[in-house]
């Protein structure tokens, strides 16, 4: 009997033979340097590994919200009709895309957290985190509403609707579909930066390992898992934002 | 109606689109045409007689009320009024249906059932059964104009403004709105047409202003317009356009 070829065949079959060939060139990569592995060291620390990733995807989803929220509303600012509210919106975004996440890490946790006597690091680092990549959802937010063409938001006053109408019913649903690639990779950067939570005392996953890495006499072992762990998520939300981007597709 | 323009002037940051354009129809005009050579201000006026636009100087009378300058007046004005543009001006992620059921419910109130009985009459009356749920990506441009201007015409607006609605359209669609336009027009719908399809404006039109440079240079009755302009301006755009067709 034949195999039926459909278009899907072909395309697993690529995916499964690069696969293949990426983790035999790992493969031959390791024993070139004459690597010593050691997974039983490793092994002893699963536990500890699963509470880290548990708390990485808790936490980024958690400063996923914030910053989702917060860059609307940095968006918004930004497009006020007020000087003093777009001044101050496009202040943050400037300061805050401009300067490392590690120094705003640190300085929002040891100096103003302190001084404000937040104790709570992961209340503090959610906020943070969220934060910095609010200032950036916020700029693609803004191109995809400002790419939203005069005709249309005439023709959303033509109708009758308010201002708050025009954002609901004619600006997000046309924003959304052009704002979705960039947030996506967005978020996804987000995740990959939660790592830096460690420097305010956040035992999440990259930190987990670490520990994991040094108590095991093991250098890399726990790294392999991480990436994995990271991938685990990331694929998936790479997958479902093709699909919504699919849903949402009309031509204009 | 009647309608008054005294001394309206529009500016687009240096260039001055109405320079003091001022007329007044007659009593019972209906359907009233804005005429003129391309730049002219046809477009500007048509907005700040719909309160799309507010003017710098000067204001429009209707039927004897101003109207209102702020932009909470000008909104409550705009829902009594419907629009149609060259560009058709559809939601594009809307069906045809949901483009015209969407306002009813959020603007006017209606219920689901309400507008969507409304939305499908029109649609239908419009010559569009089995367009309905389909997006403006899927619908001939003529197809388009007819959604808008059955969107325009779903809470029954006490005025019909419509800028150039055919001059997107090839002859066989704008033949087809514009049988959609006259039908409205002789069914009684105060209309207030910018175009330059002069010999449908002959046809439809009951009083003409007719605009070139901002200003509004001839406003008359219809009849008397198109057969003795009073201004050699108007008497050469006449010419010029009755010159092909
Ligand atoms: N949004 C705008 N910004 C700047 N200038 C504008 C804008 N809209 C119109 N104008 C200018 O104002 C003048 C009047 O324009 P308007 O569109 O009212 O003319 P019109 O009579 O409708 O012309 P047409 O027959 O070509 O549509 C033109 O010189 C035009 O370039
Ligand atoms: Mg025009």
């Amino acid at each position: 009997m034949l195999v039926k070829s459909t278009p899907q065949t072909p395309r697993a079959l690529w995916a499964v033979l690069m696969l293949l060939g990426l983790s035999a060139g790992l493969y031959a990569m390791f024993l070139a340097v004459d690597y010593r592995w050691n997974w039983s060291g490793v092994w002893k620390y699963r536990a500890q590994f699963g509470i880290g990733w548990l708390t990485t995807l808790g936490l980024s989803l958690a400063a996923m919200l914030v910053s989702v929220l917060l860059g609307f509303v940095l968006m918004l600012g930004c497009r006020a009709r007020r000087e003093p509210l777009r001044m101050l919106s496009g202040g943050v975004v400037v300061l805050v895309r401009g300067s490392p996440l590690l120094v705003q890490l640190l300085i929002g946790y040891y100096i103003i957290a302190e001084a404000l006597h937040l104790g709570q690091p992961m209340l503090v680092g959610i906020v943070l985190l969220g934060a910095f990549h609010a200032a950036y959802l916020a700029e693609i937010f803004r191109g995809a509403v400002e790419s939203i063409g005069a005709s249309q938001l005439e023709a959303a006053r033509a109708v009758g609707f308010d201002k708050a109408q025009t954002y609901r019913f004619v600006i997000i649903p046309q924003a959304l579909r052009r704002a979705l690639p960039g947030t996506t990779g967005q978020l996804v950067s987000l995740l990959k930066d939660s790592s830096l939570l460690s420097v305010i005392g956040i035992e999440e996953l990259v930190q987990k390992v670490k520990v994991m890495n040094a108590a095991s006499y093991a250098p890399l072992e726990g790294y392999l898992p991480l990436a994995a762990a990271y991938l685990i998520v990331t694929l998936p939300l790479a997958h479902l934002a093709r699909r919504l981007e699919r849903r949402f597709a009309y031509e204009t | 109606m009647r309608l008054e323009a005294r001394a309206v002037t529009k500016r687009y940051g240096a260039h001055t689109a109405l320079d003091g354009a001022a007329f007044s129809t007659g009593d019972d005009a209906r359907v009233i045409a804005l005429l003129g050579p391309s730049g002219g201000g046809k477009s500007t006026l048509l907005r700040v007689l719909g309160c799309l636009l507010v003017p710098e100087e000067g204001g429009i009378t209707l039927d004897g009320r101003a109207l209102p300058h702020d932009e909470d007046g000008a909104l409550i004005e705009r829902r009594g009024n419907g629009f149609v543009f060259q560009g058709y001006n559809l939601f594009p992620h809307l069906t045809a249906l949901q483009n015209i059921t969407l306002p009813l419910r959020e603007v006017h109130g209606m219920t689901a059932t309400q507008a969507t009985q409304r939305a499908l009459e029109l649609l239908h009356r419009l010559g569009l059964q089995g367009h309905e749920h389909k997006r403006p990506s899927q619908l001939s441009g003529g197809q388009q104009q007819r959604a808008a201007i059955a969107r325009a015409l779903a809470p029954k607006p006490r005025l019909l403004l419509l800028d150039e609605p055919t001059s997107a359209l090839d002859p066989v669609m704008t033949g087809e709105v514009l049988d959609v336009i006259r039908e409205l027009a002789e069914a009684g719908q105060s209309i207030l047409l910018a175009t330059h399809e002069i010999s449908f404006a002959r046809k439809v039109a009951d009083w003409v202003v007719f605009l070139a440079a901002g200003q509004v240079q001839e406003s008359s009755p219809a009849a008397a317009f198109f057969t003795q302009p009073k201004t050699e301006l108007a008497r050469q755009y006449l010419e010029g356009l009755s010159k092909y067709r």
